[in-house]
């Protein structure tokens, strides 16, 4: 490690906040994916004049920042490579509520349910829920344009984040966007959210405040047939119904969660549908009925409206921790996050069943059903020899049954390192030279979060900061790049 | 994708054969084409600086290329007008939420003007509509950004910088565009009433217009909840209108939270129509002076349009950092 860069950054932070020992470098050189980096010097500013020292000393040293939330995301967006200076910013918490603007002022370090928790008395929430929001930060859904069950209805991050502070990659400080109602200018604030840290670090975030519904109703739909529970999601949006969330699980994911959190899911079912509508009451009562009419007609077993919100916050709670209750199945998974035109749901879903089967993997469906978020989980044990090759195989052909039907590579979880090969698949050259442009208006050396989201080759020549000694070591971890 | 593959190549779908679309491209030409500027329906024309006079002109084909109703999205030309996007959806019951806008105006037009209409309170910024965008780089290559479906997080969001660029980064020829149920229920309301007190009042009322004395409301949703808000309104002294009032021809840009403490009496120079909860103040005067955009964010814009046409052909004489406030001069 650099002696002069960590004396540095301890004296522009203090030495309590400057990590490089053992067990720091083990942790922060993940994130939720399967992907393992090269940790450098791990930094926890707290303030945004610290988020720019930092950034300033590693351009002096010549090295890359990368920035990093909470760890949650999947992509292995936060994975730190070639030792970049890591700025983490867990410790930039504060949260200070402007009712009047209907916004928040948030630190990117501020925990996504901590918010939705803090503004509740106001008969406020922030929109976005991703399922790891107890635990995922504002920064990190800013960088991934995070979604969540409740984004069928009210939108993705993007369409809540009304202006951001950053720190530029060159250490210059900006504000993007604004609480005025057209700002000047280039929607720059839109081109950040969502750009996985390769063009910046959020340093304060106004967050959109969204009332509280009056009216809320949650169904437990159950179907003997997954196609069944898949019709029934396009023909509800075929009604004209846009719900505040649909969630498919099938049969093996309700019953991993059902033995981890006994959500009362039927386990006997070939899938659930979970189903909230939420608005003015007159709007919740003649949408219950149209969702159980239509579901029913689809072949439902039965339709139950959760009677209290103790029994709505456990279906919930169940839907959210569907990931964590894998590890009673196998102790890895590896997860696609595409996105299907939702007519071509039940087709796309019976294509990964089996595709799953001729590679002899499991594979588990939890998703955003509404729409047409596929979440396939293959689930393994990596101490199996080989298996991560059938795996690698089988993500593969999911991506490409899943663009075949006029899809996306990803609709909240980002490309990161782990998804980048499949953008050539999706994007032409022009396309993609075009989103290097993009990125290197905001940081033309490369300096954020290098390597990550476009594929070599895309023009930037990113991957030319990963040389080859690099790269090699990645792939000797087993890991998949 | 194994690290032993060979690169891998866009499927074939997402390579564009629109014969109209490939036309566009080439009558757009490439660098050595030279200057070209884009027309819509010439509906708001005096905004984002004015087209450099003599500049070659050129349309963006028109037409519905293709609508799912059970998708909920439709994917249409950038030439296709307000009314006949509306037309093409509204047998289906759906819309795509640009209410509010001249029906002459066409859907590329608003998307590279970037302002909303009247119903932004309740619909959201009209930029949440776009979700894959076709456009002709000033390289004169077809670039498509974003993606057809209603939720995607592919790669950096190109949409985003369209939407509101005024065609100085490229010139739009089609969109998939999110549409929505239409209404079963709506009601425009106006009378005099205070505009904050009524706002905290409503749940997500669609529009509050306020012209320092008298609010408008419109409200949309199932029948039993308008009919509930609207009691509300009726107990707060407004009364049922047929629609909204003239927009006077001005614009500029305020917060949300700035019309909260306008005062009927404070002196005006002229009308004005604000829309409250969202901060867009429609006037007959040129509105305060906006403080100009801090140098940073004068410096990315000048970055981004330098890296997406260098030689500056695509529009010239527009600037996405020119002000919307001031009088409209209709030029």
């Amino acid at each position: 490690m650099d002696a002069t860069l960590v004396a540095e950054l301890s004296a522009a932070l203090s030495p309590d906040r400057v990590h490089t020992d053992q067990l720091e470098q083990v942790l922060y050189g993940r994130d939720a994916s399967l992907m393992r980096g090269d940790t450098g010097v791990v930094c926890f500013p707290l303030t945004t004049a610290e988020v720019q020292a930092c950034i300033r000393t590693a351009l002096r040293h010549d090295r890359a920042v990368v920035p990093r939330g909470s760890g949650t995301g999947l992509a292995g967006g936060a994975v730190p490579l070639e030792q970049p200076v890591l700025i983490v910013t867990t410790k930039m918490t504060d949260i200070e509520v402007d009712v009047d603007n209907r916004v928040a002022w948030v630190q990117p370090g501020v925990i996504n349910l901590d918010l939705t928790r803090h503004l509740r008395p106001l008969g406020f929430h922030f929109a976005p829920d991703p399922s790891s929001q107890q635990s995922c930060s504002l920064g990190g859904n800013i960088a991934n344009n995070s979604g969540g069950p409740h984004c069928l209805a009210y939108g993705v991050t993007s369409a809540h984040v009304v202006a951001v502070e950053v720190v530029l990659p060159d250490g210059e400080l900006t504000m993007l966007g604004g609480l005025g109602a057209d700002p000047a200018g280039l929607d720059l604030r839109g081109a950040f959210v969502g750009s996985e840290g390769c063009m910046g670090i959020a340093t304060r975030i106004a967050v959109r405040l969204t009332p509280n519904p009056p009216a809320v109703a949650t169904l437990l739909a159950d179907f003997v047939e997954p196609a069944h529970a898949a019709a029934a999601v396009s023909a509800i949006i075929a009604a004209g119904v846009v719900p505040a969330a649909i969630e498919m699980m099938d049969q093996r994911i309700t019953q991993a969660v059902e033995a981890f959190v006994g959500a009362g899911y039927p386990i006997d079912a070939g899938a659930i549908v979970l189903i909230e509508v939420d608005g003015l009451p007159g709007g919740v009562a003649a949408e219950t009925a149209k969702v159980r009419e239509v579901c029913m007609a689809q072949g439902a077993r039965s339709v139950r409206v959760a009677a209290d919100e103790a029994e709505r916050m456990l279906l919930w709670k169940g839907r959210k921790t569907a990931f964590g209750a894998v590890a009673r199945v196998k102790p890895n998974y590896y997860l696609h996050d595409t996105v299907v035109p939702r007519t071509k749901l039940l087709d796309v879903l019976q294509q990964v069943y089996a595709i799953a089967d001729r590679h002899d993997l499991i594979v588990m469906n939890v998703f955003h059903a509404g729409d047409g978020n596929l979440h396939p989980l293959l689930v393994f044990d990596a101490r199996e020899p080989g298996i991560l090759d059938r795996v690698h195989a089988a993500g593969e052909e999911i991506v490409r049954a899943s663009l075949e039907a006029g899809g996306v590579l990803s609709g909240e979880h980002g490309i990161g390192l782990e998804k980048q090969p499949f953008m050539a698949l999706q994007f032409t050259q022009p396309d993609l030279d075009a989103q290097a442009r993009l990125r290197d208006a905001f940081d033309p050396d490369g300096r954020c979060n290098p390597a990550k989201v476009l594929p070599q080759g895309s023009r930037c020549g990113d991957l030319a900061h990963l040389d080859a000694h690099h790269r090699e070591r990645l792939l000797a971890d087993g890991v998949w790049v | 994708m194994s690290a032993g593959h060979g690169p891998l190549a866009p499927l074939p779908d997402r390579v564009v054969r629109d014969p109209a679309l490939l036309a566009f491209a080439d009558e757009v030409g490439g660098v050595d084409a030279g200057p070209v500027a884009i027309e819509g329906g010439r509906t708001q024309w005096h905004l984002g600086g004015h087209c450099e006079p003599g500049t070659r002109l050129v349309r963006a084909p028109a037409g519905v290329v293709a609508f799912e109703p059970a998708e909920m999205t439709i994917q249409v030309r950038a030439g296709t007008t307000l009314d006949e996007l509306d037309a093409a959806l509204e047998p289906a019951g759906q819309r795509v939420a640009l209410q509010g806008l001249p029906g002459t105006a066409t859907v590329g037009g608003v998307l590279s003007v970037g302002l909303s209409g009247p119903t932004r309170l309740g619909h959201g910024h009209l930029r949440e509509t776009l979700l894959q965008a076709r456009y002709v780089s000033a390289e004169g290559l077809l670039v498509t950004a974003g993606g057809a479906t209603v939720k995607n997080v592919t790669g950096f969001d190109l949409c985003r910088v369209l939407v509101g660029s005024f065609g100085t980064l490229g010139l739009l020829g089609e969109v998939i565009l999110r549409t929505r149920p239409r209404p079963q229920a709506a009601a425009w309301l106006s009378g005099p009433a205070d505009p904050t007190a009524l706002f905290d009042r409503l749940y997500r009322p669609v529009s509050l217009l306020w012209d320092g004395a008298t609010v408008w409301l419109y409200l949309e949703g199932y029948p039993e909840d308008v009919e509930a808000q609207t009691a509300i309104a009726l107990e707060a002294g407004l009364v049922p209108v047929d629609g909204p009032p003239p927009l006077p021809s001005g614009r500029h840009s305020a917060e949300p939270a700035a019309l909260r403490s306008y005062r009927p009496d404070a002196p005006r120079s002229g009308r004005f129509v604000a829309e409250f909860g969202v901060g867009v103040v429609h006037g007959e005067w040129s509105g305060p002076t906006q403080a100009p955009p801090d140098a940073s964010v004068v410096a990315l814009n000048g970055r981004l349009k330098n890296l997406f046409d260098p030689t500056g052909r695509l529009n010239p004489g527009r600037d996405p950092l020119t002000p919307s406030n001031g009088k409209a001069d209709h030029r």
